[in-house]
């Protein structure tokens, strides 16, 4: 089985989020960088497959050339290939970027066969754009499902997959090859391990220098959000606050 | 010109979400169609109207039976290839972004997701609409806004979830049949079965959330918790780095890539305030954060604090619970 999962490197916040000075992208100069959530998820869930099933997994990422670290980061799980479409300066949008994933996939599997399973995250954790696996999958032809929660190969080109509902689960039945947004929940990473962290360092991450023209949603300057006002009541310290806050919950009526 | 909203429903249940985005296509001062896929949502047609739709569409094939992103986009993709409108405004939800990104891509047409507004009093083209718009929109899960402009012949765009209020707009809606042409290969991705869930009090609706941050220390240490939360008639939630750490289910994360509360109280314990968390949180209605540190982010966007240990906190105020009851 051949799997593909794309990635995006985005900044790990902690609480508090800084603009830039031309308000054109966030304040980087004090944080770390990781994996958008869904997409940890999906790497772990493409390594998954390989090992049940055998095969290969590949990761792809349209960034800068710091978004290498992600690749290794994958790499160091167990992903065997990495390949790295590089940007230069701000985000593309999501038409583009789109464009670009596509055409480096039907050139990868034009040099080594198709992926049988195609993983994206649901939506990446900064811009949250909530389209590019779906641009991807239309593009190749392919069916996607988002909000994956559950993947399960039960032979015969059959993925059954599972996402959740305001009432339960819903099941899908998808024919391979296929593409899939998946969120996270759907496994608990892992960490990797010494061997997988030097084994990485050693891989070679394969280029495709992406061209394609600019989509019609172009950003023009990032906002904070309107924090909450208004200064906390602090109901005391230690275990003797326990009466002011019982105070509290009935005052709410919640008790 | 129209505005077209997709109307989000499940098997004929409506989401409310779709009247935030009937309230908002209502803004522009175009007509507004909505579009219903399948013969389950034909008895929606009143609800539609009170919302101020003066037309709605009833999407009909057997493909249409239950949901499916590929069939629901291409009907739509294929209504809006018919008539043009100047806008189609969905649901920023999971299903109303997938099926506008599925339109996005057939058409090859930009997609805004999860907007708070539009401004659309820009220059207006021959065609009478106005372009591009000015959208403001939520990214980091609502903890940032990105202004951007959209240009298309068509704007895509959905509605984050309360960005708008839901008003009514009495009045009598026509409605006309519409027959996509669908292959065989759209039902290749329709719902094939369905697990419901055990009735009961969920995270997302929960009055009470009693979450437990890095600060809980382990998965036992959660039981005070649970105790607090069974009280309370509530139920535990948890931080991103509770469930990385594999202390509870992913089904219990609190964030912005797990639930979103809007209980009446959150009781955050031992929880520092990091964005996906808060994100998650921030539509509780009142935030109680027990934290030892009087400088946790958590703390500071709270409206009530108690500055403690939480081991001894909780048990002390379950107990101050008990007591009064049996008092």
């Amino acid at each position: 089985m051949r799997v593909l999962v794309c990635v995006k490197r985005v900044p790990a916040p902690g609480a508090k989020i800084n603009i830039t000075a031309d308000g054109l992208a966030i304040d980087t100069a004090y944080l770390a960088f990781t994996t958008s959530p869904h997409e940890e998820c999906a790497v772990e869930e493409a390594v998954r497959l390989v090992e049940q099933h055998g095969g290969e997994a590949t990761v792809l990422t349209l960034g800068p050339a710091e978004a290498d670290e992600q690749l290794r980061y994958a790499a160091s799980l167990g992903v065997a290939k990495a390949v790295l479409l590089p940007i230069v300066g701000a985000d593309w949008d999501p038409q583009r970027t789109a464009a670009a994933i596509a055409t480096a996939i039907a050139e990868l599997e034009s040099a080594d066969g198709p992926f049988d399973i195609i993983l994206f995250g649901n939506e990446s954790a900064d811009s949250g754009g909530f389209q590019v696996g779906v641009r991807v999958a239309r593009s190749l032809g392919r069916p996607i499902v988002n909000g994956i929660k559950g993947i399960e190969v039960v032979g015969d080109g059959t993925v059954r997959a599972r996402r959740e509902s305001e009432v339960g689960l819903e099941v899908y039945a998808l024919p391979t090859p296929v593409v899939l947004g998946v969120k996270e929940g759907i496994n608990l990473p892992r960490y990797p391990t010494l061997k997988g962290r030097l084994g990485s360092k050693k891989i070679e991450v394969g280029q495709i220098v992406p061209d394609v023209a600019a989509g019609g949603q172009r950003m023009v300057t990032l906002l904070p959000a309107a924090e909450q006002v208004g200064a906390t009541t602090i109901l005391g310290h230690g275990p003797d606050a326990a009466a002011a806050v019982v105070d509290l919950l009935e005052e709410l009526g919640v008790l | 010109m129209s505005i077209l909203v997709v109307v989000e429903h499940d098997r004929g249940t409506v989401a409310p979400a779709t009247f935030e985005a009937l309230t908002a296509a209502r803004s522009l001062g175009e007509p507004v169609h909505a579009i219903t896929l399948g013969a389950s949502a034909d008895g929606l047609v009143d609800q539609l109207a009170a919302h101020g739709a003066a037309v709605v569409v009833q999407a009909h094939h057997d493909l249409l039976a239950d949901y499916g992103p590929e069939a629901w986009g291409d009907t739509v993709a294929q209504y809006v290839g018919h008539t043009s409108p100047s806008a189609v405004i969905a649901t920023g939800t999971d299903r109303g972004n997938e099926v506008l990104a599925h339109v996005g891509a057939i058409l090859d047409l930009p997609f805004v997701a999860n907007c708070l507004s539009f401004d659309t009093a820009g220059a207006f083209d021959t065609a009478g609409a106005a372009d591009p718009w000015q959208i403001t929109r939520v990214r980091w899960g609502g903890s940032l806004l990105e202004q951007c402009e959209l240009s298309a012949t068509t704007k895509l765009v959905t509605m984050t979830h309360h960005a708008v209020e839901a008003t009514e707009s009495p009045g009598i809606a026509s409605t006309e049949s519409f027959a996509p042409s669908l292959e065989p290969w759209h039902g290749r991705s329709v719902v094939v079965d369905r697990v419901e869930r055990a009735a009961g009090v969920t995270l997302a609706t929960a009055p009470v959330v009693v979450g437990g941050g890095r600060g809980v220390g382990s998965p036992e240490a959660f039981a005070p918790l649970e105790d607090l939360a069974s009280l309370l008639g509530g139920v535990v939630g948890c931080s991103r780095a509770v469930t990385n750490n594999g202390w509870r289910n992913h089904t219990d994360q609190v964030g912005q890539t797990g639930t979103r509360i809007a209980p009446d109280i959150y009781l955050a314990c031992g929880i520092s305030g990091a964005i996906q968390h808060w994100v998650g949180a921030m539509a509780s209605k009142k935030i109680l954060a027990i934290n030892t540190d009087p400088e946790a982010n958590m703390v500071a966007k709270a409206d009530y604090a108690v500055i403690g240990d939480l081991h001894q906190v909780v048990p002390a105020i379950a107990a101050e619970i008990r007591r009064r009851r049996n008092a």
